[in-house]
Parts: C-alpha cells; structure tokens; sequence
C-alpha cells in the first residue's frame, strides 16, 4: 500500500532511538525517550495485531525496573551513606566472599538501581515501539530473497504466535465449563498445542498449495557468507553500543560483517525465482525518519554532559539541554510518516 | 482436466484406505460437486488433486492422479500451483499475509510473475469477486464471506485451470454463502474455470453443480439421480424422491414446478414438549466487546423444556449472548437468570449444574488421552455417580471404544462426548453453540432428534435453516446485539426467504420432508 512507512524505517529510527537511551541513565531523558516513542507511537499505528505491542513492551519495562530494585534490596552492590531499612542479613560461607545476602539498604543504591532500569525500560519501549509500528511480516517481504527460507519460518512463526494467545484464552475459558478453575498446566497445554501444531501445518499446506518454494533452495555457501556476516555486525553493534572500547573498532568490524552478509545475499539471491508485489519504496519520509531517529544518538555520543547524573550525594538531576532537544527530533516521524489507513468495521 | 485413475489413499498407521479405487475424470469448465458422509474421504480426494496427498499429509497413493497432463507424483503442491487453486476449509487457518491485496498477490510472487502483470490480475480479481471495498482491510476484520472470497480470489491470481474447494459455505451464514456461491457462479460460467468442491450443505450448491460424484462409492452422474438413491440428500432431492417426482428436481425453482396443483392438508402443529428443564431470563443483556457492542439491550425469556434456536449472521452477538446465559462470559450490564438464580454469580461448578454448554470448538473441552478417561473425569467433576457420563454417551452416540482418542472421534461422535461430559452435571439448561458444523444430513438429523429428546430447556445458535426446521419451537434472530424476531419457527423462519427451509419454499406452511410424509399418509 503507498500510505505505509517501509518497516525498516521504523526500525531504523527505533533502534537510534533505543541507542541514544542506551548511553544515559538520566531520568528525565529516559522517561523523555519513552514519551517520544509512545506518541510516534499513538499517531502512527496501524490497525494490525501486533500494533498493541508498545504497551506489552512497556510493561516489560516497569517489570524490569521492578525487579532490578527487588535484586539491589536482596543483593546491594550501590553502598551509600542514607540507610533506608535494613534486611536480615543471611550469613555465607568463607568461599562466597565478596557476595552480600539481605543488609542494609540505602537511598543511593536504590537510586542508582531505579535509573539503570529505566534505561532498559526505555530500551524496550523503543523495541516495543518498532514491533508496533513496523508490521513484521512486511519487513520479511523487504528482506533479500536469499534469507526466504528463514523468513518463511518466522513468518508462519508470526502468524501462530498470536492465534496461539487467543486460543489459550479459548481453551481457559472452556475449560470453566467443566467447572475446573484450577489452571493446570497440561489440561490447557494438550488442547493448545494441538491446535498451534494443527494451524501450522493447515497454513503450511497453504504456502505450498500457493507455490512457495518452487525454485529450489539457497546454496550453502551463500548461506554461510550471511550467518558469518550477521554474527561479524552484532559483534560490531556491541562495540558501539557498550561505549568502554573503542568505538573505530566497532564501526571496523560493522562494517565488516555488513559486507560479508551482502556478498551472501547477493550470491543466494540469484537462486530464488520470487517477485515481490508493490514492493516498499524508500523515500523522503523513510529518509526524514532515519535521521529523526539518528540525531539524538549523535547528540548525546558528541555532547555526553550530564547523561549520567550522580546519586551519592542524593540531589535532583539536572536535565541537560542538547539532549533533550535531540529527543524531541526524533518526533518527527509522528508529523512526516503518512498515516496508516485505518480499517472501517 | 482432472484425471483419478483407481486411486486408493492409505494414511501411516491406518488401517483400511480413506479412499479406495476412484475413478474420476472432470473434464474442462465443469462444476463437479463431491458428496457423502462424514468421514467418506471428501478431503483427502481433495487434496490428491494438487498433491498435497501424499506430498505433504505422508501416507500411501496408488493408482494415477493427472491434471492438466502432470501426474501429481512427479509434482508437488508447489509445482502445481499456477494450474490448481486450493482453498481449505478454514480459510483464516491457509492466510499468509495480512493484507487483502497482500494475501491476493501471494501465490503470483511464488510464481515470480513480473510486477506489472500482478497488478493487472489484483485489479481484474478484485473486480471479479466484488473485494473492492475490501481491497486495503486487514484479513482479520473481515466477516467469514468476507474472508472466504478473499481466499478463493487468492487461489485465483495465479490464473489455474483448476478450482478445488473443501467447504467453502459450511461455517457461513446464508447471506455470506450466497456471496460466495454467486462468485464460483460466474467463475464457471464466465472463465471456464473447473471447479471440484466438497460441501455438507448440499441445499446450497447442488443447484449449481454440473454433476455430483458419491463417495465412498464413486458414482457420479447428474445431480438429481444421483442424490436421490442417497443418504446425504438435501431436503428438495428428499422431497422428490417422496412424492415420485420425475426427474427429481434440485433447485427450488424446479421443485415448484413439479408442485404445481398438488393441494397439501394444512399442516398440524408438532406435539408440545413436556415441560422439563430450567426457565431462563435474560434482562437488558449488554456487552461491547473490542470497542462494538455486541449485545445491545436483549430481553427475552425461555420457558421451561422450550427448543430455541438463536440465529443471525456471523457476528450478530450469538455466542456472547450464549456464554453470558451460562455465566462463564462476560457481561457489562443487564441480568440473566434460570431458576431464579444468577449463574454469573455462581462458582463454576455449581454454574454447570444450572447451565451446560457446548462450545464452537467441543475439542477445547477435551485434554485427556482416552474417551473412557474423559468419562470417568465428568463424573469426578460433576460429582455423579461413576459411569454417569459414559452411559449418556452410550445413549448419544453407541458404540464409541473407550480406549480410542478424543482426537480420532468423527465431527458428530466428539460432539456427543462434550454434550455427555455436560449433561453428566443433569443441567436444567443445555447451550450449544454451532453444534451442526461438519455433520451431515443423517447427523444433523440424529442430532435435532437428540436434543428433542433431552430432559432439559435446549439454546442452540446455528445458521442452518434445515436443522432448525427439524429440531426448534422457537426461533430468535439477532442482529447486531438487537433481537429483530422472536417466535414460534415456523412463523419466523417463513417470514424471510433467507431462513426458510427448502420445503417450506415449496409447500408453505410445512417445514420438513417428514411433517409432508405425514401428510400424506
């Protein structure tokens, strides 16, 4: 459909995003990167199942923040001078020295254990916003035709995936009518499962009645150019993601590995007789949104003042400018994506 | 086009073949039309014509299958498939995609067709079958005719000379089935496509069929003679055969004709039933469910031992309006009652001793390994006597080996197990919602004289016509959360022409074959 952002826009613009909240522990700047992804996300999604996924990741989030303060209570690790309450402390043997079970627990370890799960939850709000916004099995389609194999997999994965939640919910509430409210595991598994297994196969019929597959698979050469290329650029990505190495050899290896994996693409591409209808166009909006997305992760990696505040002494943390304003670039996409074309019921 | 030459299927592990010795030639641009009981092997002929069987179930083909000059043993489904076009029985369970015009281009993708030709032929479909105003939906908003068209609009982008259609209106509501018969109308009479389709509910599509093939036993010839010797005959063929029509009619149109002067006694109500069973009310039931409201303001009530019927097209509120009588689901406002007593409120295993009901999907119910486990299980539940269940299951459906799977029971056999696993509580209401998908006529027919026969006030929602004539006193329609009709079934369903049985269209004021034999006598 013209009136769709190509998916791999979004991710693109999610995955800066999530960057650029991945290097600060500031929480104003934190809750700032989820409300920008929670209102790109609010005007811009579509009507699909998984356009509900923000808010799943969202809870993901404080159930992360959650249990990162439940861990600082039992385990500490933040010493600090204001003690808030003070657990009983489990005595261990010699050999575990060094580890602390229950004992007293301060205002700054809880502080600092409150950031550093805000910014995972951030992280997953802007994963969430990606999987709500860009439809996934759009983005297979965009994929090279040499990955068709895998894709296929995920796609019949993405498909069962949600019928799979409904008819959990199908089969529990069958299974009151039996006047059993004990959720047993087995009693709802056994019917779930053969359900899931029965569609998948009923949707694999289908894709084979339909053609799938008919020109013979990859070679394995190219299959291994992609997998040895995709490994090389996550190991990449981590360098420059964790900020402690240097960062020119994340970008070397990147690099690297982006070119091994297209070489196998390209090798496996030719094998596979497949069209794509209506493909995904890359224009000015997907170009606006990248960029959108990028400027925050540029702004804190060039201006890193005040991105992680200090808790001991306890004192409300300033919110730094420039970052801040970088953050709200990355709303634009909520202004320049077209909008999705809401079904009528 | 399409060629069987003595073919037998044998699946792993079976012990007899589903299908043995077909002989079958469909030749070009006829619309030939498979009948026979449950279990007959309808399917899986089905599937022999792209390959599916054996390519893809497993199991043992003999004999030849050719279509269009391929044998289907040296091509599998996906080589077949710019000459076949398959559509399942579900037809949300084979979607790809999400996307209408997405799903309609899938199989010319796999073909690698250049994309100017894609566009042209989504264009030409979408004008074909009606999907205009659909063409940019998501599949999942879409209403079951809805779908189905979609499905089969997707089969025929990639232009097959072949159509294979397993059930394409069982699940459908009269209205929806119609959409879906007029688009295969004009596929056979305008593109010349061939079309080989299985259907319980013969009613609706033996009008079309150029001739119908019998299994298990193969025969096949023109609709009306062949179905006449039948056991799956539609009350039209059943009603010609009764008064020595010849030929024996299968359109409406024909029977009419044939009726022409015969002058019928007026028709005397069925005996009352006796008056066992709980006394429902239902009070201002509301619901809105993702943002529609799917109940609005019903208020009826069910007397005691009444035979209702529930009926309305797909999406009308009739299985949330079932779960909120038996108090499992949900309900915003509104009360509903039987016997005085509010089930919602009701724990649920006292709920069931008031209320049992049979879901769309009586496997749901069902997690055990053996039917005698399932038994001894209903009885543990209910608090009966053990042995309860599995004599109510003997009195059902006779005959159904303890040891064997619930998965391995035909459609209609798994239906009388939930149903026995329901009773086994000796509930004053009995709730069932589509009981009649994939039974045919001698079930549907076993089943109506079954629930007559219950102990109990029976609900049963349903968009078969027939089985209602057979089965209901009562018939309510619903209409977007709203009832429209209430009242006894032979006034309600001869009020519209879309819920009147076929008998009634030819002798009005009757509904079935047997009150017209009666008649007669």
């Amino acid at each position: 459909m013209p009136d769709r952002l190509h998916p791999a826009a979004w991710w693109v613009w999610a995955l800066a995003l999530g960057t650029a909240a991945s290097r600060t522990t500031n929480p104003w700047l934190l809750l700032l990167a989820v409300a920008v992804a929670g209102y790109v996300v609010a005007a811009r999604r579509s009507d699909e199942p998984w356009a509900g996924s923000y808010l799943v990741f969202l809870k993901f989030g404080l159930a992360a923040v959650g249990f990162r303060l439940v861990m600082h209570a039992l385990l500490g690790g933040v010493e600090g001078e204001t003690v808030l309450f003070s657990l009983p402390e489990v005595p261990l043997p010699g050999w575990a020295k060094g580890i602390r079970l229950g004992g007293p627990v301060t205002a700054e370890g809880v502080v600092a254990s409150l950031y550093d799960g805000m910014r995972l939850a951030a992280l997953l709000a802007c994963l969430g916003a990606a999987n709500a916004l860009a439809n996934p099995k759009r983005l297979l389609r965009s994929m090279p035709a040499a990955l068709y194999e895998v894709s296929v997999a995920v796609t019949v994965g993405l498909t069962v995936a949600p019928q799979l939640v409904a008819s959990v919910k199908r089969v529990w509430r069958a299974r009151e009518l039996r006047g059993d409210t004990k959720r047993r595991a087995r009693t709802v598994l056994v019917p779930v499962l053969t359900d899931a297994l029965d569609r998948s196969l009923a949707l694999a019929a289908a894709m084979d009645s339909r053609g799938y597959g008919r020109r013979g698979p990859g070679s394995k050469l190219a299959g291994g150019l992609v997998l040895a290329g995709l490994l090389g650029a996550c190991f990449g990505l981590y360098g420059l993601l964790d900020g402690t190495g240097p960062a020119a050899a994340g970008a070397v290896v990147l690099v690297l590995g982006f070119g091994l994996a297209t070489a196998g693409l390209v090798v496996g591409g030719r094998r596979v007789g497949r069209t794509t209808y209506r493909p995904d166009r890359w224009r000015a909006p997907e170009f606006l949104t990248v960029a959108s997305g990028l400027v925050p992760a540029v702004v804190m990696a060039v201006f890193p003042d005040g991105l992680s505040p200090a808790f001991a002494p306890l004192a409300l943390p300033a919110l730094p400018v420039l970052p801040a304003a970088g953050l709200l670039v990355a709303l634009l996409p909520g202004f320049v994506a077209p909008a999705p074309s809401r079904g009528t019921k | 086009m399409i060629l069987f030459e003595n073919v037998s299927v044998t699946y792993p592990e079976a012990a007899a073949p589903t299908i043995s010795g077909v002989d079958l030639h469909v030749p070009e641009g006829e619309l030939c039309l498979l009948a026979g009981r449950t279990g007959s092997g309808k399917s899986t002929l089905l599937k022999c014509v792209n390959g599916l069987v054996p390519h893809f179930t497993g199991g043992e083909l003999a004999g030849r299958v050719v279509i269009g000059g391929r044998d289907t043993r040296d091509h599998p489904p996906r080589e077949l498939a710019d000459l076949v076009g398959y559509v399942g029985q579900d037809p949300v369970a084979g979607f790809v995609t999400d996307h209408v015009e997405d799903e309609l281009a899938y199989a010319m993708e796999s073909l690698g067709l250049p994309n100017t030709v894609m566009r042209k032929r989504v264009e030409e479909t979408i004008d074909l079958l009606g999907l205009a105003d659909l063409r940019g939906r998501a599949l999942a908003q879409l209403s079951g005719g809805q779908q189905q068209r979609v499905a089969i609009g997707a089969a025929l982008t990639a232009h097959p000379k072949v159509l294979v259609l397993d059930e394409p209106t069982s699940a459908l509501d009269p209205g929806a089935a119609e959409e879906v018969l007029a688009a295969l109308h004009r596929l056979v009479y305008d593109l010349g496509v061939t079309v080989l389709l299985a259907e319980h509910r013969l009613e609706r599509v033996v009008q079309y069929a150029d001739r119908v093939v019998l299994l298990p036993s193969c025969e096949s010839g023109d609709p009306g003679p062949a179905l006449a010797t039948s056991e799956v005959a539609p009350p039209v063929v059943r009603l010609g055969t009764l008064m020595n029509w010849d030929p024996v009619p299968v359109s409406i149109r024909d029977a009419r004709r044939a009726a022409r002067g015969i002058e019928l006694p007026a028709s005397t109500p069925a005996a009352a039933q006796p008056a066992t069973g709980g006394r429902v009310e239902v009070r201002g039931a509301k619901l809105r469910y993702a943002g529609v409201p799917a109940l609005s303001g019903v208020d009826f009530t069910v007397d005691s031992g009444e035979r209702v019927a529930i009926m309305g097209r797909n999406g009308a509120g009739k299985s949330s309006l079932l779960w909120a009588m038996q108090g499992t689901g949900a309900l915003d406002s509104g009360t509903i009652s039987v016997d005085g007593v509010n089930t919602r409120k009701a724990k649920a295993g006292e709920r069931r001793k008031h209320v049992g009901l049979v879901p769309q999907q009586p496997s749901d119910l069902l997690y055990l390994e053996t039917v005698a486990g399932e038994c001894a299980q209903a009885d543990r539940e209910s608090g009966a006597e053990p042995g309860t269940a599995r004599g109510i299951l003997d009195r059902l459906a006779p005959g159904i080996s303890g040891d064997i799977h619930p998965r391995d029971l035909s459609e209609g056999q798994r239906l009388a197990l939930v149903l026995s696993i329901a009773l086994s509580a000796r509930p004053a209401v009995v709730l069932l919602d589509e009981p009649t998908r994939g039974l045919d006529y001698p079930g549907k027919a076993a089943l109506a004289a079954l629930l007559r026969g219950l102990e109990a006030t029976v609900l049963v929602t349903t968009h078969d016509v027939e089985f209602v004539a057979e089965y209901a006193d009562r018939v309510v329609v619903l209409a977007d959360g709203e009832i429209v009709a209430d009242g006894p079934a032979a006034e309600v369903v001869t009020a519209s022409p879309v819920f009147a049985p076929q008998v009634t269209k030819v002798f009005p004021g009757y509904l079935t074959v047997e009150q017209v034999a009666e008649a007669l006598r």
